[in-house]
Order: C-alpha cells, then sequence, then structure tokens
C-alpha cells in the first residue's frame, strides 16, 4: 500500500462562512468539450484474462509484456479500492468500462500525419495542439495519444539524428522491446496501488522517450492526451529514461469532452534518471471537470514517479491541476543516487464541485540528497482540495534536506483547502522544513485592484497568478502564458 | 456665463459600517482642479467618506446621493467608479503579493484605457512613462519590478500610492492621509504631485492633520468632520486653529 502512516499532520479547514460579496453563482462552461465523431474499435465492456490477451493481441505484443500484463491483472484482482484520500468517490464499477478504444479509420497505422484523419487532425486544433509547422516555430515534438493509441508523433526523425526517442508506447514495445523489458514497472511495481496496477494490466498507449548519454534533448518534448469515447477508461503509460549526464524536458497536456457520465482516466508515469542527467516533467491538466453541480467529469488517478538513480541526478515535476471531477495524484521522487535531487512544484484549482487530493512524495534513500517542495491550492466554489505530501528520510540517508512550503488559497466560504504534511525521518541529521499558509482572497486586496480600475474577475486572475507566481516560474516559458489564461478561465465566476 | 457643475456633488450622504452609523449626514461640492481639505478627530468620519464613494463592500450607504460629473456613483461598482475617473490613495495600502507593481499598474491603467475607448498600452510605452514618474516622485526604478507594497514600508507604500496617482492620472482623487510615514522629500513629492494635478484639472479630497502641508497645498477650502457631520467649513486659517487648539475645544455639530 503506498499510503504512509501519518506522523504528523496538519489540517486548515475553511472558516466559519461570513457575510461574503465574493459568493457568487458559478458559471463557467468547459473550453475543450467538443465530440469527435469518429468511429471506434472498441473492446465490448468488462475485464478478465480474455480482455488482457485481446489488448495484447490487437498490439501485437511480445510475450513478455502478455505475461507482465497478466501478473498485474492478478494482483489487481486481489487489491482493494484505496479510501485514505480525502475524497468522495461514488462507486465505479470496472466491469462496466470497455478497456480498449481505437478510432478505427487508423486500423491501418498512418504513416505520416498526412495519412491521420483530418478530423483528428482538427481536433487537434480545436485544442491548439500544434502538429505541423508551427510546433517546430515553437520548439516543440507533440505525442498526440487519443483515447487510447498514439496518432502521430512530430519531429522523430529530428530527435532520431541525435539518438533521442521520442514515440509511442506501442511503437517502442515494437521496435525498442529489450529497453521497455529492462525499465518497465522498475520505478511503479504492478502491485504498487490499486490503480497501478489496473493500469499495468490493460494499459493501451502512451509515450516512450529516451535520452542516450550526454545528450540534451534539443527540443521540449510534448504530448497531448485526450479522452473521446464514451464508457472507456484511458490508462497511458509513459516511461522516460535519461541516461548519464543527459537533459529532458517533457510537458503533457491532457483534456477531455463534456460528458454527463464520469470517465476513468489511470494513468502511470515512469522517470528514470541516471549519473547527472536532469528530466523535468510539466503537466498541464485541463480533463473536463464536470458541471457546475459535479454531475460527469473526468476521474483522475495517476501515479507518476520518478527515480533519481544516479550521482547527482535531478527529476523535476511541475503541474498545473485545473481539471477533473477527481484528482489523486502525487509525483513523486525516489532520491536514489547521492547528492541526487528532487523537486515539486504544483498549482492545483478546484472550482463548483471538484475534488483534488494531490500533492508528492520524496522518499531519501541516498546520502546529501535534497529535495523541494512548492504546492500551490486554489478552491473556489464547493471545491475541496487537499494537500497530502510525505517527506521520508531512510536510515541511509545522511545529510539529507528537504524544505516544503505550502499554501492555500480559499476563494468564498463554501470552499475547503486541508493539508497533509507527513515526514517520516529515520536520521537525526535530516533538515526537514515545512511552511504552510492559508489565506482567503482578502476584500481589501480585491478592493484595491478594484479601486484602481480592474474589474472583480480580472482581480482574482491578478490576485490568483501572484499567488502562484513562484510556481509559474518553473514552467517552460511557451507554456507559462497558457498556463496562466487556464487559471483565470478555471476561476471564471469564482468571484463577480 | 453660467458656472459649470461641480466636478464632485455629494448630498446627504449616510453610510452604515456593520450596524453602525459612521456618516450622518455629509454634503459638500468639489470643482475641477479645487483641492478640499478635510480634518476631524479620530472616528469622525473622514476615512469612510473616502471608502463609501470609492464603493468598498464594507461600507453601506443608507442614503444620499454622490455625481461625479454627473454620473452617480452610489450605483456603479468600485471598479466602474475607479474607470469613471475616482482615485483613492489608501490610509493603509494593502500588498498583493507575487504581483509586479508595473504589471499592476498597467493592468489597471489600461482598464481604464479600455472603458475610455483607448488603445491599451504596452509593456515597453508603459515602462518608459512610469519609470519616469517613479523618477520624478525620487521612486527607485527597482520598486517596480517588486511585487505590490510586499515588504514595502510605510513611506514607500505611500509613495507607491503617489505614483499611482501620477500614472493614472483621475478626475478625482481622495488622499487619506497620504503624509502619514513619509519622509520630507515625500510631503514635497506630495505637495507638487497635487500641484501638477490641479493644474490638469484634477480634484482633490486631503484628509491631513498636518498643517505644513496643508499650507502648501493651497486649499480652496477646509471642511472640519465631527460625528459623521461636517462642522465647519472654512479656509486655510481654520486648518490653522485646529492645529493650534486641537478638536476637543470645538463646539459638536448643529443638531447632534
Amino acid at each position: 500500500m503506498a499510503s504512509p502512516d501519518p506522523i504528523s499532520t496538519a489540517r486548515a479547514l475553511a472558516d466559519k462562512p461570513q457575510e461574503a460579496p465574493l459568493e457568487q453563482a458559478l458559471q463557467r462552461p468547459y473550453q475543450h468539450g467538443f465530440v469527435t465523431d469518429i468511429e471506434s474499435d472498441s473492446l465490448p465492456p468488462g475485464l478478465d484474462e480474455d480482455t488482457i490477451r485481446a489488448i495484447s493481441r490487437k498490439k501485437k505484443e511480445p510475450a513478455f509484456l502478455l505475461d507482465w500484463r497478466l501478473a498485474a491483472l492478478k494482483r489487481w484482482q486481489a487489491m482493494a479500492l484505496p479510501d485514505w484520500a480525502r475524497l468522495n468517490i461514488a462507486p465505479i464499477d470496472f466491469q462496466a468500462l470497455s478497456y480498449y478504444s481505437a478510432p478505427k479509420s487508423m486500423k491501418d497505422a498512418p504513416k505520416s500525419l498526412d495519412e491521420v484523419d483530418p478530423k483528428l487532425l482538427e481536433t487537434y486544433e480545436k485544442l491548439g495542439v500544434p502538429l505541423h509547422e508551427r510546433a517546430a516555430l515553437a520548439g516543440v515534438a507533440v505525442d498526440a495519444v487519443f483515447d487510447s493509441v498514439s496518432v502521430g508523433t512530430t519531429f522523430r526523425q529530428q530527435l532520431a539524428d541525435v539518438g533521442v526517442i521520442f514515440c509511442s508506447f506501442s511503437h517502442a514495445v515494437q521496435e525498442h522491446p529489450a529497453l521497455v523489458e529492462r525499465y518497465l514497472g522498475t520505478v511503479v511495481p504492478q502491485g504498487d496501488n490499486f490503480y497501478a496496477a489496473l493500469n499495468s494490466a490493460v494499459f493501451s498507449d502512451g509515450s516512450f522517450v529516451y535520452i542516450p548519454k550526454g545528450v540534451k534533448c534539443p527540443m521540449e518534448l510534448s504530448s497531448y492526451f485526450r479522452i473521446n469515447a464514451q464508457n472507456t477508461g484511458q490508462f497511458e503509460r509513459t516511461l522516460i529514461i535519461a541516461e548519464e549526464g543527459s537533459q529532458v524536458s517533457y510537458l503533457e497536456g491532457c483534456t477531455a469532452p463534456q460528458r454527463d457520465e464520469n470517465q476513468l482516466h489511470a494513468a502511470v508515469v515512469e522517470l528514470i534518471a541516471h549519473d547527472d542527467a536532469f528530466i523535468k516533467y510539466s503537466t498541464v491538466q485541463n480533463w473536463y471537470p464536470g458541471d457546475e453541480h459535479g454531475k460527469g467529469g473526468i476521474y483522475n488517478f495517476v501515479t507518476k514517479r520518478g527515480l533519481a538513480a544516479g550521482k547527482r541526478s535531478r527529476i523535476a515535476w511541475t503541474q498545473i491541476e485545473t481539471g477533473s471531477a477527481i484528482t489523486w495524484k502525487y509525483p513523486s521522487c525516489v532520491l536514489r543516487g547521492e547528492g541526487s535531487s528532487g523537486e515539486f512544484f504544483s498549482i492545483a484549482v478546484s472550482n463548483h464541485r471538484q475534488q483534488a487530493d494531490t500533492g508528492t512524495k520524496m522518499i531519501h534513500l541516498g546520502k546529501n540528497t535534497t529535495s523541494r517542495i512548492v504546492s500551490k491550492g486554489i478552491s473556489a466554489g464547493h471545491a475541496h482540495n487537499a494537500y497530502r505530501g510525505l517527506v521520508r528520510i531512510n536510515p541511509g540517508a545522511e545529510g539529507a534536506r528537504n524544505h516544503t512550503q505550502c499554501d492555500s488559497l480559499l476563494i468564498g466560504p463554501h470552499c475547503g483547502a486541508h493539508t497533509f504534511p507527513y515526514v517520516d525521518t529515520a536520521r537525526s541529521d535530516a533538515v526537514v522544513e515545512h511552511e504552510a499558509t492559508t489565506t482567503r482572497i482578502s476584500e481589501e486586496r480585491l478592493f484595491y485592484c478594484e479601486q484602481r480600475g480592474i474589474d472583480p474577475q480580472e482581480a482574482t486572475a491578478l490576485i490568483v497568478g501572484g499567488f502562484c507566481q513562484a510556481v509559474l516560474e518553473e514552467l517552460p516559458m511557451e507554456f507559462a502564458l497558457e498556463a496562466k489564461a487556464l487559471l483565470a478561465v478555471s476561476l471564471e465566476g469564482a468571484v463577480g | 456665463m453660467t458656472t459649470p457643475d461641480p466636478l464632485l456633488q455629494v448630498r446627504d450622504l449616510r453610510v452604515n459600517v456593520g450596524e453602525r452609523t459612521v456618516l450622518r449626514s455629509v454634503s459638500l461640492d468639489v470643482n475641477a482642479g479645487s483641492l478640499v481639505v478635510l480634518m476631524g478627530a479620530n472616528g469622525s468620519g473622514k476615512s469612510t467618506l473616502g471608502l463609501a464613494l470609492a464603493g468598498h463592500p464594507a461600507y453601506h450607504v443608507l442614503g444620499g446621493q454622490a455625481l461625479l460629473a454627473g454620473q452617480d456613483l452610489l450605483a456603479m461598482p468600485a471598479h466602474e467608479r475607479a474607470r469613471a475617473g475616482l482615485f483613492l490613495s489608501f490610509q493603509s495600502p494593502p500588498d498583493v503579493p507575487g504581483v509586479k507593481n508595473n504589471l499592476f499598474i498597467r493592468t489597471a491603467l489600461n482598464a481604464q484605457r479600455e472603458s475610455r475607448g483607448e488603445q491599451p498600452l504596452d509593456a515597453f510605452d508603459f515602462l518608459t512613462s512610469a519609470k519616469q514618474a517613479a523618477k520624478g516622485l525620487g521612486l527607485p526604478e527597482a520598486m517596480l519590478g517588486r511585487p505590490v507594497n510586499a515588504g514595502f514600508s510605510g513611506g514607500e507604500r505611500k509613495r507607491n500610492e503617489l505614483l499611482q496617482l501620477s500614472l493614472l492620472q483621475p478626475r478625482l482623487a481622495l488622499l487619506d492621509e497620504i503624509d502619514s510615514g513619509m519622509d520630507v522629500d515625500g510631503v514635497r513629492a506630495v505637495v507638487e504631485q497635487v500641484a501638477r494635478l490641479r493644474a490638469q484639472g484634477t480634484a482633490f479630497i486631503v484628509v491631513s492633520h498636518y498643517l505644513q502641508m496643508i499650507e502648501q497645498l493651497h486649499p480652496d477650502a477646509v471642511l472640519r468632520l465631527d460625528q459623521g457631520c461636517i462642522a465647519e467649513r472654512g479656509d486655510l486659517g481654520l486648518a490653522r486653529h485646529i492645529a493650534e487648539t486641537g478638536f476637543a475645544s470645538r463646539t459638536a455639530p448643529v443638531g447632534a
């Protein structure tokens, strides 16, 4: 079980409801709620060994992977749903979901973007995903995952010239099976937790990145994920390996169409950084959050973990989480290499009836390992936002240091912020610092902005942007603006 | 030739803060380019007048009227009052962590410009004029790049109010104890800035107890507030008299 025993718990609840001019009806249409009308080739709902065999057969996978999936299924079948998060989750019928959905027109996989269904490309265009030359200008290579199959990867050749492999997971299984077999499940084992086990059994696609020794990846790598088909779960799996002295910055973006029923997303991301390697992994997650009454929306149960395996290796997670009805996500770092470091910069916004339970784990194993956590949680409407973090200093982690800064911002009287920082240290020389604040968007600050002529909407965006500044600074430049805009959109209608 | 209407007309303004009536009846006129000094003991309602006119949500107007250039101020939300040309220099300006001063002021200025149908200033043009204004006020340029009022001293916050006043160029400015916390140079900057804007037609209501500054401001009128009413109207002589004898010895307002 991934959940640690609580050593200490701090909790900040929303103040008593005040007489609040801030309290307003929350009205905001979801910006990406269109459905693409494409025939899908889906498996019937249900999950058993046959489902796994069918997925593996459809994907023409080698035997080791089928065996691995089947072992994961066994683990999963013996596991119970985790209930320790501060989330209200309606029961999920895992047998009612379909575990594979590929757009039918892609049965014969496209050889180039020209062969990709124009409707798909249109979808990406609506999402603002730059698949063509625009991406080149931006220096971004995009791997777009639509439901479960990767539809096209740009710049594979340009990257290949420096030895970087950036492709869909399925492609990697076919072309680089040795790498996949060597690293798959080494950071997030099959039985790590309920959703990771489920993903290990049924994952259909995702991204694969390999950066060879000494190579600094010449461009930002980026994947866009989108859930389209009805009653499907999306289970992508991402694996990033950075060899000695290499560097890579990777960004994933997520959206889903607007549907009344809940959709399940259970991804696994594994990062491995060898000696002196640096992996920066940024996420802009904007899955459909459900409407203002809590109807519909994505259930986002994600396991992300990086292994700082080598000496002086470094892993940085940066995330902007504005979407999903439920977010359950703890991007973590296992700091094994001597002098390795882990960072976690997070902005989590929850509005309406959204629930977020997110944070990080920093597991210090090696000597002189350092970690830094900056978490900014924003709650509005009737939403609840929990930060849950673990800093563990193991007996061998001589000279380990951690600094955690954990701030919550409340907008309106009906939302809540909760902080659960766990610290578990086996060494007396460890330096573990934790700072936490909970504030409201103060009426005085809001009025100050308004007195200068700034309307309440923009004033809120300004104040929230300021609150998040320390994290926004960590985002790759070209995404910082997008993230700011997304924050503003997510909080539209939160004050008025 | 007829006299133009006063820029600001306040009639029988009555204001509650929570259950407490703070302004019982205030009427006053301020002409474009003129300056009124407001004096009064603590709790007499000086700050309340400014905050109520500016539309602070905690100040509930019970009755009365306030027109700015003929527009009904009390019917507008706070940001529209600002766009109509009302500026309040806060007695204790709050900070806005993480928001750089130049972004804050530019956002405000552009919101006001756009409401007047003018083109927004881009970051470069704005910065040029902001640097110039800061220099004119004796403010270090670095202050523009710092988060709004975060870690500013009391005097720096007041200078920052003055900077905003100078860049926003309102029609009516209410300065609530802008001199408090300021050094001699700061007060001089206030006097210069006020004179410059007045020459352009900006009207001022200045709350202050600092006679030396009041004298340099050359007020058109001096009013004394007492228990939420205007108890005395006079000129510089009234300010001098108050400075000499204090508020305690003065008579209560008529009808109180």
